[in-house]
């Protein structure tokens, strides 16, 4: 399969936009939250590229991308600075013809099965978000080497690593962007990303409400099936209420992106579908297991698997909480 | 509740009972805090935390002095296991498991059983479970198929039953089996089984999202054979003496979901005032504190619902009509224990997520307190029919 569907035709993808690629994440999630993330990661490591490379680089990446040639991997957040972006202190400097790269990332994602990684780091120390660029490091480049792998509660499939940048050097055109420019690709790249990651919570919250009720519809007890009874019925419904309005607010931010709307100015609806779908997801999980019972507390069945993956999406990609800063300030005008 | 004219309506523990607390929360954070991970990943029963609750006097806590107990109360045995939920879901086990079994016993249990049973549990030489639920027959208690037929001095037994939390390790299991098929929650009757009684075998432990220092298992019984005498109270009586002994119980459920979200608050409100974030600790930032302000009133709201349950329970008000205030209590709490064990981990952001920290165990582990011993929505359904009279 040819993962990124919303990759550009040009590039050999299915040119399905973020609408397309979404729906695309949301099926998968249903039934598995790491097969998304395939999609996730490819979209999250080629999304600088797109706003800002060169078409060198768009040619060998998106392409190699598209194709399922290369795998790619995404590393911002560092062991003090997460939400903090601005305050990462992996540094790039030019010597000649190459930037060396020194430090460390980490709650990367996918690394050890990466080709490349898109990696942001400080080019000018003093200047905070803006001395910031981003730079494709091929993951056999000396000096670089993956720390350590995390152990984690749920979303085991993809490996979550601290990475370690150790005189790193690659070639000067493997810079992406202009000098000092990268935090602002990087946000709105996260801004377009953000209804993706909605929608595997969507699919998530779908799968576990299907499983419900299903479930639902075959346990008897007290003489009849537990479907037939209030309490059952309505956090069934809640859930289906919940879902839906979820969903709606990740097509539309989708839209928005693919109309060209995926700005700063627009940031509230993308943060809207990403914090509203993550918060639901994790509601819906935890109810949907008290469906079950103590069966839905047990490994035989997919929920408390759900649950675990749930609490992820809530933290990736902007937590929640920054997710409603950044919805406040963008209503406020601050 | 009312009192006597001049008498001050005191929401303060006893000096007693806070220096119990004292003591139980300093042997929680020295002794079972530095093991409650390892217990988790391994999935093992912690028999060195059970005899190290022995040594302390803590098993038979809730237990009559004439068998050896403490002879506390339900407040107390809230408060030990409250203390103990903070660092650790598992260990309190040794304490709410055995609770359930011993009190049907104590209920309507003969004076032999007692002097035995109870006895036993308060020194340690006797580990026990409760076991009521079937593949098919959870809250629908009245609808179990595990039979007991008298024959001659003994009864044998046939069925099977599920998620039986503690039993490869229990000496003694309080089994609930229906005597008159017929008669539904009317035809139950209660049973002393021995872990070595012929016919009687526990199945391969279930593979929990958490809770997994006390394995939990199906149980079969075929032509399992005990003694005449090891029927509790009188034939048919079992679901009255075990839904009063599930009434004294869940006080002690909710005790664990204060613990539990207090031990959440307490890791969360450090780790923020250490965590620094554009440049000051994320503590300065409302968008934390009102995270942690509203947990400190949920937990604070459920601590004083479980103590208010536990003290009518001491006070004999376990019955029927007040079960509405004991329900309120544990659903209240695990609900919230859930909740707050969520937002920990936000607090913490992806770090919150590791097996580095403690929340991620705390909240699988959170999650099957909305379903043991009546689910949140059992809880509920007994509210509601207690407040309408119906």
């Amino acid at each position: 399969m040819h993962t990124p569907l919303t990759g550009a035709a040009v590039y050999g993808g299915g040119g399905m936009g973020f609408l397309g690629g979404s729906i695309v994440i949301e099926e998968m999630a249903r039934f598995c939250s790491n097969s998304g993330l395939l999609i996730v990661l490819a979209m999250l490591s080629t999304r600088v590229i797109h706003l800002s490379g060169t078409e060198e680089q768009k040619n060998k990446y998106l392409t190699g991308i598209a194709k399922g040639e290369l795998r790619g991997s995404y590393a911002l957040t560092e062991p003090h600075a997460g939400s903090d972006a601005g305050n990462i202190r992996t540094r790039a400097v030019l010597e000649g013809d190459e930037w060396v790269i020194n430090g460390q990332k980490a709650f990367c994602s996918g690394p050890d099965k990466a080709d490349f990684i898109t990696v942001a780091a400080k080019t000018d120390p003093n200047a905070g978000t803006r001395g910031i660029t981003y730079f494709l490091v091929p993951t056999d480049t000396p000096g670089f080497s993956i720390a350590r792998h995390e152990r984690k509660m749920g979303t085991k499939g993809i490996s979550t690593c601290v990475l370690d940048f150790d005189n790193v050097a690659v070639p000067k055109e493997n810079q992406i962007g202009e000098l000092n420019r990268g935090f602002k690709s990087a946000m709105l790249g996260f801004n377009q990303m953000r209804p993706a990651i909605g929608a595997r919570a969507v699919g998530l919250a779908q799968g576990c409400l299907d499983y419900a009720a299903n479930y639902a519809k075959e346990r008897e007890a007290f003489g009849q099936a537990i479907a037939h009874f209030q309490g059952i019925q309505f956090m069934l419904a809640d859930m289906f209420m919940e879902i839906e309005a979820a969903r709606l607010l990740v097509y539309r931010a989708a839209a928005l992106v693919d109309a060209g709307f995926g700005d700063k100015d627009h940031a509230r609806y993308f943060s809207a579908a990403k914090a509203y779908a993550s918060d639901m997801a994790m509601k819906v999980a935890i109810d949907s297991i008290q469906v079950l019972g103590g069966a839905g507390y047990m490994k035989d069945h997919p929920l408390e698997r759900l649950m675990r993956d749930a609490k992820q999406i809530q933290i990736v990609e902007g937590t929640s909480q920054i997710q409603r800063i950044i919805i406040a300030r963008n209503l406020l005008g601050l | 509740m009312t009192q006597a004219a001049g008498a001050r309506t005191n929401f303060d523990l006893t000096e007693a009972q806070e220096l119990l607390r004292r003591t139980v929360r300093e042997l929680a954070e020295t002794r079972i805090a530095p093991r409650a991970a390892e217990i988790d990943e391994k999935e093992e029963y912690p028999e060195d935390i059970f005899q190290l609750l022995r040594e302390h006097d803590l098993l038979g806590i809730y237990i009559a002095e004439k068998y050896g107990g403490a002879g506390l109360g339900n407040v107390e045995y809230c408060i030990a296991v409250e203390e103990i939920c903070r660092v650790c879901s598992n260990t309190p086990l040794a304490l709410t498991v055995h609770f359930l079994a011993t009190r049907a016993i104590d209920i309507a249990g003969s004076e032999a059983q007692k002097s035995h049973c109870l006895s036993g549990v308060a020194n340690g030489a006797l580990k026990c479970s409760f076991s009521s639920t079937e593949p098919h027959a959870g809250t629908d208690v009245g609808n179990i198929k595990t039979r007991a037929v008298l024959e001659g001095d003994e009864w044998i037994i046939n069925g099977q039953k599920a998620f039986c939390t503690g039993a490869p390790l229990a000496d003694f299991i309080v089994l609930a089996a229906k005597t008159d098929p017929a008669a539904g929650h009317r035809g139950i009757s209660l049973f002393i089984v021995p872990g070595d009684a012929p016919g009687f075998t526990v199945g391969s432990p279930e593979r929990k999202m958490g809770m997994r220092g006390a394995p939990t298992c199906p149980l079969f019984f075929d032509n399992c054979r005990i003694p005449a005498e090891n029927l509790i109270g009188e034939v048919n009586g079992g679901f009255k003496t075990a839904m009063l002994a599930f009434n004294q119980a869940r006080p002690g459920i909710g005790a664990r979901g204060v613990g539990l979200a207090q031990g959440c608050l307490d890791y969360a409100a450090n780790y923020a005032k250490e965590r620094e974030a554009f440049g000051q600790s994320i503590a300065h930032f409302q968008g934390i504190q009102f995270i942690l302000a509203d947990m400190f009133m949920a937990v604070e709201a459920a601590r004083l619902l479980v103590y208010r349950a536990a003290a009518m329970v001491d006070a004999g008000r376990f019955g029927k009509e007040s079960v509405h205030f004991i329900s309120a209590a544990k659903c209240y709490a695990a609900d919230m224990a859930m909740k707050a064990s969520i937002d920990a981990i936000q607090v913490l952001g992806g770090a919150g997520y590791l097996r580095d920290h403690p929340l991620e165990r705390f909240m699988r582990d959170a999650k099957q307190l909305q379903i043991i011993e009546g689910t949140s929505q059992v809880q509920r359904g007994i509210i509601a029919r207690n407040l309408l009279g119906l």
